[in-house]
């Protein structure tokens, strides 16, 4: 961060309310975590941390969190050069579509996917029937409701960069001869590198602490769908200073990988964007 | 036993008095009961007004802890109330208003022909419980264990709604959840009873909290909960009397 403000200029030069206002900002979102540092049990941390039922979840929610930004990526990232780049009738309502996940209640969405993919399902009664396919109650589910409510995250972020992408790039390509496959593979995704790794994050970190729909879709049982967020929760009914201990471990993993992967791919970014724009 | 008590909902004179906001933290089971108690008791006190929060019993306890502005306080389960009181936030004693027992939860119909407790042993039966962390959780594991039933359940839900909400979608094929729920659920559910002697039986306490900001009125609603008018209302959604 500080070596890339440097060749911008510096930060000292921000207007003083606009200093004020993010300042404000910063104490706004650190403040709870001071507190949930500030009540958390540090004397019995340790015997919740290496507790079974916690490493289970934990395991359990690394492993879904993964997949569903595995999923994400997948189907995403197409879903977002077609939006950005073919223009066809309807465009906008299938972008509000495959976005409506975002504003959806999540308990609301977890429902949906029963209507959707559940035994009773439209699409969910065949993959019982014919395949033997059940997702609710599974670890399956539990990725399908984390991909279902994270996937918005990295469309939107890579759908932005690809328009942003200064097309010439693309066509230079295409009139020396590349193939459309080498040309997205080689120039596109290179280009649009650092909003994918972003959108990416973003989905992942929506999935680790995705609640409402897990619950709904996937249910709770230990080491098949409960997920750190699920273990939170219920923890907090039996014994908050668990409950507290729990929280924290996912706050300092994403913390871990957002300021770890911001640093490394933003850096890059704003060293590629004056080329791109050039 | 409830009877007497129906004259002092029905004296609105000397209620003269009460007015203002009321505002009443109740357990979430008790939402289309109080929301209608709650209207009831404002057309019989005219210059009040009651407000309600409902939420799960642990969290109101702790939202008022931690300061909320709570008159009333009506738990679903008595250890939370014990909380309340451990924390020294009660006006008065709490007073029971209803109690809660268990039921069998299935699908309208009741497609797979569940007639007891015995059945939910089934292994080809797909059954959801709630987590034994919270009070309907706690009340299923003594009803299996009073019956000696062993039952592996598919999911331990977080909320009763979770156990409604899979068997009414057609998800699961039974629960156990409180009567109250069943009958919430209308006709996509239906309820098959558990006997008396291995039911368990929830009790509803009230208090009027320490820090009222309006006790005269909060212990008018309190009142009221108890008179026949009320009663009359909560046993219609399922609830049986204290």
């Amino acid at each position: 961060m500080r070596d890339r403000a440097r060749p911008r200029g510096g930060g000292a030069e921000l207007p003083g309310p606009i200093l004020v206002l993010a300042v404000l900002a910063v104490v706004f979102f650190a403040l709870p975590l001071v507190g949930l540092l500030w009540r958390a049990p540090w004397s019995h941390a340790w015997t919740y941390l290496t507790d079974d039922a916690a490493l289970t979840a934990l395991r359990l929610s690394l492993l879904c969190s993964f997949w569903a930004t595995l999923m994400s990526v997948v189907f995403g990232v197409p879903l977002a050069w077609l939006l950005a780049r073919v223009s066809f009738p309807g465009r906008g309502v299938v972008r509000a579509l495959c976005t409506l996940s975002m504003v959806l209640p999540p308990v609301v969405g977890g429902v949906a996917l029963f209507f959707a993919l559940g035994r009773r399902g439209i699409v969910g009664q065949y993959l019982d029937r014919w395949f033997d396919i059940r997702l609710p109650f599974t670890t399956a589910g539990v990725v399908v409701a984390q991909t279902f409510v994270a996937m918005p995250f990295l469309i939107i972020t890579v759908e932005a960069s690809l328009r942003q992408l200064d097309q010439r790039f693309e066509d230079a390509s295409r009139t020396l001869g590349a193939t459309r496959w080498y040309t997205f593979r080689r120039v596109t995704l290179p280009a649009i590198r650092p909003a994918l790794i972003a959108g990416a994050v973003l989905a992942w970190a929506r999935a680790l602490g995705e609640f409402g729909a897990t619950i709904t879709f996937a249910g709770n049982f230990p080491g098949t769908t409960q997920t750190m967020p699920l273990a939170v929760y219920l923890a907090l009914e039996r014994n908050p200073e668990e409950a507290i201990v729990l929280a924290l471990v996912l706050i300092v993993i994403s913390f871990a990988v957002l300021v770890g992967l911001r640093d490394r791919w933003f850096g890059r970014s704003d060293q590629r964007d004056p080329t791109v724009h050039a | 036993m409830v009877l007497p008590l129906a004259s002092c909902g029905s004296d609105a004179s000397p209620s003269a008095g009460v007015r203002g906001d009321v505002t009443v933290f109740a357990a979430s089971s008790l939402t289309d009961a109080f929301t209608e108690i709650g209207d009831a008791f404002t057309a019989a006190h005219p210059d009040a007004k009651v407000t309600f929060n409902f939420a799960g019993s642990s969290e109101l306890v702790t939202q008022i802890t931690q300061g909320a502005p709570a008159d009333v306080f009506v738990s679903a389960d008595e250890s939370n109330m014990a909380k309340l009181l451990d924390a020294g936030e009660q006006a008065a004693d709490p007073v029971v208003i209803a109690r809660n027992s268990f039921e069998i939860i299935v699908e309208g119909g009741n497609p797979r022909h569940i007639t007891g407790v015995a059945d939910l042993a089934d292994p080809s039966l797909l059954v959801v419980l709630c987590a034994p962390d919270v009070p309907c959780g706690k009340g299923a594991a003594t009803i299996l264990s009073n019956a000696g039933v062993e039952v592996t359940a598919k999911s331990l839900e977080t909320k009763v709604k979770g156990v409604v909400t899979k068997v009414t979608a057609g998800e699961a094929d039974a629960g156990i959840v409180f009567v109250t729920d069943v009958i919430a659920a209308g006709a996509s559910a239906e309820g098959v009873s558990i006997p008396d002697d291995v039911n368990v039986i929830s009790k509803y306490p009230i208090v009027v909290t320490k820090q009222a900001p309006n006790p005269d009125a909060a212990t008018a609603f309190v009142a009221f909960v108890a008179s026949g008018a009320a009663q009359a209302i909560l046993a219609r959604y399922g609830f049986l009397s204290p």
